[in-house]
């Protein structure tokens, strides 16, 4: 069956079985490898994308139900410099290896959207679903936070 | 990790999704969230040859107050069941419990009812609040009390053509309060033990409706009749809680496994019944 989405705001379509994962479809049909596949039983959130900006984990969705929807992926965080919450885990070593990364600055991305500057739990609550296997997640939590810090800087320097 | 290969029918509208799945009989299963129904199909444990997908039908996702109770619709998620202003303490306490949050953006709390996982959170909670589920077919609606639902293990009583549209809260008639209680090894594991508490007091103070119902510790999702029946009619004290949380304990068959021993479960199921019970009339008296 066709599938048509828009991901990181380019109109891309294929032709898929029925029983095609999103997951597969975004890093096979689309060649958009920067979404891992971890533990492929929904546990590990390292396959989290957004779709219509919500996270949800794309080993456990089939890409039709993506059909006319938008989707974003990290390859899609960077718009000529990278966006503050890469340039955050870049700063704070929000990553060691690497694999859980994708996951969870979308995850954060997420949470900034609705609450720039978010506590230690709220970001531990909103990563909860995410496992870093390097266990690195107090500069994990420190990324997102310094991104919140730097979004609502930018925010109210534009209103000023 | 693939499925078995299916065919698929994005339905656009309610009567289409039931004209087909009248249609398919037992080869149709509903796709909602997908977030038990896929893993369990890369799993090969189940196998359905047709999926019906009701995601893209509107107005399926209302969660609003309708005649004396809350209405959940077959879409609302339970992400959206966190976020709604949810007058029943026992099912706002076990909505952020549910599964993770990215899980719970997709999951569906009518999907997870149908489901019938006996470590699943919401039929404990439905069981304890004595819910209703609305299964519509093709022919009509069928409202069927939560305890006829619950069938057996993974089993529900919807017949061939039905899907579950609604599920039904009711309100507190007086003072009400409710909790939900959980142990999990990490946030998105199964249950080790949960324990959903239910209290409606009348005007006097006594106990005039008791929910009890446990997770995880039985092949179903089980009510614990014998400790609702010493706590309805009696003004809470801790002594009677105390009596309560020995039943619900002896309600309790749980099997040892990674998660713990049985022993500890049980012992578990009666910790968390007394604080529940405390903390739900906590809430009724606020």
């Amino acid at each position: 069956m066709e599938v048509n989405v828009t991901i990181n705001g380019a109109a891309r379509t294929a032709e898929v079985e029925a029983r095609t994962l999103l997951v597969d479809f975004i890093r096979t049909n689309l060649s958009l490898t920067g979404t891992h596949i971890g533990c492929d039983t929904t546990s590990c959130g390292v396959c989290t994308v957004l779709l219509d900006g919500t996270p949800v984990k794309s080993c456990t969705m089939f890409a039709f139900q993506a059909d006319g929807h938008e989707i974003q992926t990290v390859e899609g965080l960077k718009n000529g410099e990278l966006h503050p919450i890469q340039a955050a885990f870049k700063e704070e070593h929000g990553l060691q290896c690497g694999f859980c990364t994708p996951g969870m600055m979308l995850v954060g991305k997420a949470l900034l959207e609705e609450n720039l500057n978010p506590t230690d739990d709220e970001v531990r609550w909103a990563i909860s679903g995410n496992l870093c296997r390097c266990t690195g997640y107090m500069n994990i939590v420190k990324a997102i936070q310094t991104a919140g810090a730097e979004l609502s800087a930018a925010e109210s320097g534009a209103t000023a | 990790m693939y499925p078995a290969a299916f065919e698929v029918t994005k339905a656009r509208t309610l009567d289409e999704a039931l004209a087909k799945l009248a249609d398919l009989g037992d080869d149709g299963r509903v796709l909602a969230g997908g977030q038990s129904l896929i893993p369990m199909m890369k799993l090969r444990v189940a196998a359905p040859t047709h999926l019906v997908d009701i995601n893209e039908i509107p107005d399926l996702d209302g969660i609003k107050q309708v005649n004396g109770h809350m209405s959940v619709g077959a879409l609302a998620r339970h992400a959206d069941v966190v976020r709604a202003d949810v007058a029943n303490h026992t099912v706002a306490a076990a909505a952020p419990w549910v599964a993770d949050p990215v899980v719970r953006n997709r999951g569906t709390m009518c999907g997870s009812i149908a489901h019938c996982d006996p470590e699943g959170d919401w039929n404990s909670v439905m069981l304890a609040v004595r819910a209703q589920v609305v299964a519509t077919s093709s022919s009509g609606e069928r409202v069927i009390p939560i305890d006829e639902f619950v069938k057996d293990f993974f089993t529900n009583s919807l017949q061939e053509g039905e899907m579950v549209t609604e599920v039904r809260v009711p309100n507190y008639a007086g003072a009400g309060g409710g909790d939900y209680l959980k142990l999990e090894r990490k946030i998105g594991d199964y249950a080790t033990v949960a324990v959903a508490i239910h209290l409606d007091l009348a005007g006097d103070g006594t106990i005039a409706q008791a929910g009890v119902a446990l997770t995880a510790v039985n092949h179903v999702n089980t009510r614990a009749s014998d400790a609702e029946a010493i706590l309805v009619g009696n003004a809470p004290s801790e002594e009677l809680f105390a009596a309560a949380a020995d039943a619900a304990a002896a309600a309790a068959d749980p099997v040892s496994d990674i998660r713990g021993p049985a022993e500890y479960k049980r012992d578990v199921v009666r910790v968390f019944t007394r604080r529940g019970l405390a903390s739900a009339l906590a809430k009724a008296q606020d």
